[in-house]
């Protein structure tokens, strides 16, 4: 059974100037032991997607219109929220970008790490704290037991986001989503978080679905890929795949724009314009504008994701051509 | 963002970890791993998660421990910063004064308020009676000394009043949001609408008896909306903050979230606002009694002296009758406003 499964998922939110459709039938799963990882510009809907996944979508303006997140078989979407909030950190955790805005400011960090243990297990104080500082040690921050009692802001950026993945990690849950883990912190740091992260998930054996923009971040540690564009997912494949032969123009635009050792002094290659105003999205292929492979066929029909490959998919009509060229 | 205060220990886990193990649990057994820790229960007591905000479990691998490398949170930084703010020392002082007098007036005025010899009316201060007599013939410092624990007792029931309806009310409407918080802040408009001084002499003059309470119950309810409309707002804008989100997402429960991470975070101006409102509240009871329509003898008050005092011009032949509750309400006034301004300064970071 797939750990989790996301169906022709639709969010849409209600702003002043009309609805903005931020999540347009995404579909994806991933399996115990599995990374998944979401690449997208901002804006392309997928923390918006994880949010709906974790249930913490701000509603109102947000609102899920259409499509099935089965978990562990279950859809949901149609549990009661009491049912729901059970879940949340006992089987599935969600890790935050920016740890410092994360973590209450008033509360020592094994405070809160210790909450974990006291709201789901209803743990002892003193047994709680114990766990703790366990945790700390497992995340490998230096002399946990004299740091639980510090606050948030003593801790420097990359010990923050140990802390967080701790708190994720507390109740051992099945699925772990990472919105952009480390995107605010510098890149030697960025490694060791990372590496921390596939180790602890390989452990653990559980579904991992990181959400980055970088491509970097993603090449080690991830699976699959899902590439979201508009509140669409335009490209899935196993990363090898995606790396090796993208089979969709974005993906293309994407790997081209990561700076390279071997082409120093030319120009970088970015893709043109701007990601679509959600409110205004353009008809037919949502990329068109920026595209360019670009037909008349791609302002009329939008293409659908189809399958090209043993595991993969593309939302190109032009995705043979893609292929071939290469 | 403030860099870490505490230098973080290089990639050596063992060398920089057994040292700051060895101080956190006093228990010095030379075993200690950090594998080894659960299996240590006497190290527990000085790492169970600090309650109080300088709780600060063990000390500093190289020893160099001190002030700056403590474990602060908003409030204990708030009290290093009270303490060393005269406005602070100064008003507390004066308050811990006031407070000790209005529960135990004996302690510097033995004599009954409320005896009094008409023979004696407007006589100058004489030995024993400083402060000299007032029209009925009392002993004005006895009367001044008295009347504190009217003023103290409204300031401090009406604000704790004010404060816990307010933000209960302010708070809660913040959380939810939704049709409660339309109706709340549609009813904060309109009790923002009735001007609290005619407000005053419409209400109290309509009930008979008024008693500290009636005073106290008229304050409360017109001052309310006031903090209500604070706690909605930095309930509002602590509710956005991603921690709030990330215990959610944690499986914080809705009563949890509000209490742990949300009251904590957002009571800060309600302090602050609740604060500078107390001595505006002891005005106001003065002012009421004042205008006739407050307390009521044998209630002895600060403002009905004031009003006796300018009735007929009596002060002009005897000035001391007016001056010495004035400046007794005057201070007392002033010492509130001066806590509350040392305490919005220390709670609020973008002041510093």
């Amino acid at each position: 059974m797939t750990l989790l499964e996301v169906r022709d998922l639709h969010v849409e939110f209600s702003t002043r100037d009309g609805v903005a459709r931020a999540v347009n039938g995404v579909t994806y799963g991933v399996e115990a032991g599995e990374t998944l990882a979401v690449l997208g510009e901002s804006g392309s809907g997928k923390s918006v997607t994880a949010q709906a996944v974790m249930g913490i979508l701000d509603s109102p303006p947000g609102r899920i219109t259409g499509g099935e997140i089965l978990f562990e078989g279950r859809d949901l979407l149609r549990l009661p929220e009491e049912e729901r909030r059970r879940l949340r950190g006992a089987r599935m955790a969600m890790i935050f970008q920016d740890a410092l805005s994360a973590l209450n400011p008033v509360l020592s960090v094994g405070y809160q790490l210790a909450e974990m243990f006291r709201v789901h297990q209803k743990a002892s104080r003193r047994e709680a704290a114990e766990k703790a500082v366990e945790l700390m040690d497992r995340v490998r921050i230096p002399s946990a037991r004299a740091r639980a009692g510090d606050y948030p802001h003593q801790f420097s950026g990359g010990m923050r986001q140990r802390i967080m993945i701790a708190m994720a990690l507390a109740l051992e849950p099945r699925l772990i989503i990472a919105d952009e883990p480390t995107t605010a912190l510098d890149v030697t740091v960025q490694a060791q978080v990372m590496e921390l992260l596939a180790d602890l998930q390989r452990e653990y054996q559980m579904g991992l679905i990181l959400i980055t923009h970088d491509l970097g971040v993603v090449a080690d540690v991830a699976d699959r890929i899902a590439v979201m564009y508009a509140g669409h997912i335009v490209e899935s494949a196993p990363v090898r795949e995606l790396y090796g032969e993208p089979g969709h123009p974005y993906t293309k635009g994407l790997l081209d724009s990561v700076p390279r050792l071997d082409q120093k002094g030319r120009e970088l290659d970015a893709i043109k314009g701007l990601p679509p105003n959600l409110l205004r999205v353009p008809p037919g292929c949502a990329f068109h504008p920026r595209c360019p492979m670009a037909r008349g066929v791609c302002r009329r029909d939008a293409p659908p994701l189809q399958q090209i490959g043993a595991e993969r998919s593309s939302a190109c009509h032009f995705w043979k051509e893609l292929l071939d060229a290469r | 963002m403030p860099e870490p205060e505490r230098p973080e220990p290089d990639d050596s886990e063992e060398t920089a970890g057994t040292p700051a193990l060895e101080v956190a649990g006093g228990a010095a057994e030379l075993t200690a791993s950090p594998t080894a820790v659960p299996e240590r229960p006497a190290a527990a007591p000085s790492t169970a998660p600090a309650a109080e905000p300088g709780g600060e479990p063990g000390g500093e691998p190289g020893g160099t421990g001190g002030e700056p490398e403590r474990a602060r949170s908003l409030w204990s930084d708030a009290w290093l910063e009270l303490r060393r703010n005269p406005v602070f020392l100064i008003a507390g002082a004066l308050i811990v004064f006031l407070v000790l007098i209005s529960v135990w007036p004996g302690l510097i005025a033995s004599r009954n308020p409320l005896a009094c010899s008409l023979s004696k009316s407007l006589d100058p201060s004489a030995p024993g009676h400083p402060f000299g007599f007032d029209a009925q013939g009392c002993d004005v410092y006895t009367r001044v000394v008295h009347g504190a624990r009217t003023s103290v007792t409204v300031g401090v029931l009406a604000t704790a009043g004010v404060a816990a309806l307010g933000s209960l009310l302010g708070g809660l409407a913040g959380f939810f949001g939704g049709w409660w918080d339309a109706v709340l802040s549609r009813l904060t408009d309109i009790f923002f609408g009735i001007p609290i001084m005619l407000g005053g002499l419409v209400f109290l003059s309509m009930t008979g008896s008024r008693s500290v309470w009636t005073v106290i119950a008229f304050i409360v309810l017109l001052g309310w909306p006031q903090i209500a409309r604070i706690a909605r707002g930095s309930v509002i804008a602590t509710k956005q903050n991603d921690y709030v989100l990330a215990a959610r997402a944690l499986g914080a429960s809705n009563s949890r979230m509000l209490a742990r991470h949300i009251l904590p975070n957002a009571v800060a101006p309600v302090i602050v606002t609740a604060t500078i409102a107390l001595g505006t509240y002891i005005a106001l009871e003065a002012t009421l009694s004042f205008l006739g329509v407050g307390l009521q003898p044998p209630t002895v008050s600060w403002g009905a002296d004031i009003s006796d005092a300018s009735q007929g011009m009596q002060f002009r032949n005897a000035p001391h009758i007016l001056l010495y509750p004035a400046a007794a309400l005057s201070l007392t006034v002033l010492a509130f406003i001066m806590l509350g301004d040392a305490v919005r300064d220390a709670l609020d970071p973008k002041l510093r």
